[in-house]
């Protein structure tokens, strides 16, 4: 099943398929790893529930929702 | 002289081992990105010629997004070092080399420092050295920056490879984009441009300082594009490299890398089966410091501590909750340190408070000396006046926050270090985002409480330029210890005098007026002159670590000196120029000033400096301290003036003018034990000024331009140009704050013109962005 990251509950994991949108974000998350093919499990959300934090690449990034909804995953279903 | 630059991820450790090669003390910090300008220092050994370090800013990335990447970048292409360091987190490869493949497509000489090697050997890991350096094509060396002391090895390799010429070398050439990146790069050697391989990749890329400057052979590289079709990608080609990059590392690197697998149970002494906890320490630690329910109470909680331990006057309230009612005990009674560190009047001092008694008494005993020695020597009364009061006693009145200062940097510095601060910018995104900056943007404006001088020296941590030039902005709104004296003084005289609330409620008010007001100036800014979207927050979570002693202190230390350069310099002169205001009179006659009061029948009303207050005092009319008020009104004007060298100045203007003020009629008679409130209550006596008059005088101060110690730090961490902006700013956010407190205050129903002029700003505001991004589409669509 594909869906984005900013749906992900606590505890999931999936491989990156594709990252959307353009421009500064996007490079962004490019270089912080983000990129087709890697694996990403959610680790907790903030005590107001954004930003996300993820592990990714062995080590934590932390990410706003609205950045992790250009992430889309596969999840295994 | 050789010069080798350091270049690595934030946190990987380049300033720690700048700081082990030079012998500097450059400030490390488990904040991703706190050196932001570069550093520069000397590596020498014995028997060999010095070599020249440059500690780059940590950067994830070449593409020119940072200000931090676009340093680095320009570095290596414009300065040419003779060979680059890369420091390599080991404990996180697969991320950090992404930044190598890139280092490796410059004409440079590399050399890679695996960094933290410690760590990985305590984690009984195991990395391949010679399979790694043979991937990357360049030498790898095992380093631990924190725990090492001898870097020879390391620095032999350096000499040798900085000697060779190396030429790029990139992954994609084992890729179908190969022609495409040669092509490219023949343009740019055509053009005799050095790096031409790092160029032609980067403008493949749709780098946009590539593009700008070389559009025209970007049409060759559109042409590609229109032919390419990728499965996955399509012809998305930025996407690809980076795509190629990571396939690259897992591939070619990641099997030099060995994680030791720990064993699911482990077997107690008698023989039975337990479960491995799961999860590292640093995720447990998480887990409680980032709780949904508990973890902004933790934050808070910790947070009051820090401010406590600083500037608290009774230690954990022991006093306040009647610990020493039934003893009447004082330390050191009898000596010179009677009552400093505790007595069962005022309680236990903080240590920030004890130190800074201790270091006030000992500048009080300088000045005491220097004056009976200049007495003795013959000194004329106004050169000891001048040495005394105008040097002496300006640069000790800044000095005296020192302590405070160094305490709170201490504090703040073990947060940051340990991991912990990235947490909270994590934990407060969420508010900070409603006014138009990011959850990182929370730490400076904190530490603006205690001091703004260390606070705007942090917003270089912040991501972006508009970002950071709101946050510096609005930081003295966060009233610092210095503005204190004037809110409790003033409460103090409005409360005695007239009879109305509580002093510590409208004090807590003050403050709170304050961070309302920079709420409200971050949405104005956010909205007009520095209008941009909300900065992203893409943020690496370093892991919790014990910060190191002789790092924090050399941090510490680092601080100290830049503070106490100040005080010396812009500070010294800034004072020296009012002390001579103040102390002579239009036609240089000197207004001597001595323990019983004024000696020569002049007093500090006929000074330039009162001169000057009765000439601006009209422009302070709107806020009910101009010409409203009688004989010694311009004294608000003047405190005003004088509080931009140091905001004590204040209320100390006040009480300078007290022997003159007393003996007029009905003027005394007002005992309070608040430092400067019956100086204050004398002055509201003899001016007649209103209390909402007051009021709008210490919303003015704690708003407007800060003292000169701030506004130099703000020049010096603003953009070129942007300080005037920003003291206009100062200026006219603090004069409409003081006038609507005032109009409102005394006529209540002003309060209805004041909501239209607002609603009309707000209108205002809106159709005039609406008009902007109109234009703004237009130009993009044509
Ligand atoms: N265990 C360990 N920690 C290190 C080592 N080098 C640096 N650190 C720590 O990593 C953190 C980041 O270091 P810093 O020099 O500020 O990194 P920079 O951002 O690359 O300049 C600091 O808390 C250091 O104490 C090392 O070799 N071993
Ligand atoms: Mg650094």
């Amino acid at each position: 099943m594909e869906k984005t990251l900013d749906t992900f509950k606590i505890g999931e994991k999936g491989v990156i398929i594709k990252v959307n949108g353009e421009g500064v974000t996007r490079r962004r998350l490019f270089d912080m790893g983000v990129t087709p093919g890697a694996n990403a499990k959610l680790v907790k959300k903030a005590p107001l529930g954004d930003p996300i934090e993820i592990t990714i690449r062995n080590y934590e990034l932390t990410l706003r929702k609205n950045e992790a909804k250009q992430v889309t995953l596969k999840v295994e279903d | 002289m050789i010069r080798v630059a350091l270049a690595g991820n934030p946190n990987s450790g380049k300033t720690t081992l700048f700081n082990a090669l030079t012998g500097s003390s450059a400030h490390v910090g488990n904040w991703p990105g706190v050196t932001v300008d570069k550093r520069e220092g000397e590596y020498k050994r014995k028997g060999y010629e010095p070599i020249s370090i440059i500690d780059l800013p940590g950067i994830y990335s070449l593409s020119p997004y940072t200000p931090e990447e676009v340093i680095s970048r320009n570095y290596i292409i414009d300065e040419k070092p003779d060979c680059v360091i890369n420091v390599v987190d080991a404990t996180n490869l697969e991320r950090n080399l992404y930044l190598t493949t890139q280092l490796l497509e410059m004409d440079v000489p590399i050399v890679i420092a695996l960094n933290m090697i410690d760590v990985v050997k305590k984690n009984k890991d195991e990395i391949n050295y010679n399979k790694l350096s043979k991937a990357l094509g360049v030498p790898v060396l095992p380093v631990s920056a924190l725990k090492e002391k001898d870097f020879s090895s390391l620095m032999q390799v350096v000499n040798e490879e900085a000697s060779k010429k190396r030429k790029g070398t990139t992954l994609l050439e084992k890729t179908n984009l190969n022609d495409l990146v040669n092509e490219i790069k023949g343009l740019y050697e055509e053009k005799g441009e050095n790096n031409s391989l790092f160029h032609s990749i980067k403008l493949i890329e749709g780098d946009s300082i590539e593009r700008k400057n070389h559009e025209k052979i970007y049409q060759k590289v559109e042409e590609f594009k229109s032919n390419f079709n990728d499965e996955t990608f399509g012809n998305d080609l930025e996407a690809i490299i980076a795509d190629e990059r990571y396939k690259f590392i897992q591939e070619e690197c990641s099997i030099s890398f060995k994680k030791h697998q720990e064993p699911e149970y482990i077997v107690d002494k008698k023989g039975r089966k337990k479960k491995v906890k799961e999860g590292t320490i640093s995720d447990r630690i998480d887990k409680v410091l980032t709780n949904r329910i508990f973890g902004l109470i933790i934050f808070v909680v910790i947070l009051f501590f820090v401010f406590h331990l600083t500037f608290g006057e009774d230690l954990f309230y022991l006093k306040a909750m009647g610990a020493f009612n039934n003893t009447d005990v004082t330390l050191g009674a009898g000596t010179t340190w009677e009552g400093i560190l505790f007595s069962s009047g005022t309680g236990i001092q903080s240590p920030g408070v004890l130190l800074q008694t201790i270091l006030v008494g000992f500048t009080d005993f300088i000045t005491e000396q220097v004056g009976i020695g200049l007495d003795l020597a013959g000194a004329s009364s106004w050169a000891n006046a001048l040495i005394c009061d105008g040097i002496l006693a300006g640069i000790f009145s800044v000095l005296s926050f020192l302590p405070q200062i160094l305490l709170l940097f201490l504090f703040f510095s073990i947060l940051e270090d340990s991991g912990y601060m990235a947490r909270v910018a994590f934990i407060l995104d969420r508010i900070f985002r409603r006014f138009g900056v990011s959850g990182r943007a929370f730490m400076p404006m904190i530490m603006g409480f205690g001091c703004s001088i260390p606070a705007m020296t942090n917003t270089r941590t912040l991501a972006t330029d508009r970002e950071r030039t709101a946050t510096i902005r609005v930081i003295p709104f966060f009233s610092c210890s210095a503005k204190l004296p004037i809110l409790t003084a003033c409460a103090g005289a409005t409360v005695t005098l007239f009879g109305v609330g509580n002093a510590d409620l409208i004090t807590l008010g003050m403050y709170g007026a304050g961070i309302i007001i920079a709420i409200i100036a971050l949405l104005v800014l956010r909205s007009t002159t520095l209008r941009g979207e909300t900065p992203p927050f893409i943020m690496e979570l370093p892991a919790y670590h014990w910060p190191k002693f002789s790092s924090l202190m050399l941090h510490v230390w680092d601080k100290c000196k830049h503070f106490v350069k100040k005080a010396f310099t812009i500070i010294l002169v800034s004072n020296l120029v009012i002390w001579v205001l103040q102390s002579f009179t239009p036609s240089w006659q000197y207004i001597e000033y001595g323990d019983d009061g004024f000696v020569t029948g002049l007093t500090t009303n006929d000074s330039i400096l009162a001169n000057i207050g009765k000439i601006i005092q009209p422009l302070f009319t709107p806020l009910g301290f101009g010409s409203q008020l009688g004989t010694f009104g311009w004294v608000f004007a003047v405190g005003a003036i004088t509080g931009l060298i140091a905001k004590e100045n204040v209320i100390a203007t006040f009480a300078m003018l007290g022997a003159v003020v007393a003996s007029v009629p009905g003027v005394g008679g007002i005992v309070s034990d608040i430092e400067g409130a019956s100086d204050v209550a004398m002055m509201i006596q003899a001016t007649n000024i209103n209390i909402p008059g007051i009021l709008a005088f210490v919303v003015f101060n704690m708003t407007t331009i800060p003292c000169f110690a701030a506004v130099a730090t703000a020049k010096a961490e603003l953009n070129k140009g942007k300080l005037k902006n920003t003291i206009v700013f100062w200026l006219i956010t603090s004069y409409i704050a003081g006038t609507i407190i005032y109009l409102v205050g005394t006529w209540w129903w002003t309060v209805f013109i004041v909501l239209v002029v607002i609603a009309l700003a707000i209108v205002s505001i809106h159709f005039i962005n609406k008009a902007r991004d109109k234009k703004a589409n237009l130009t993009l669509n044509n």
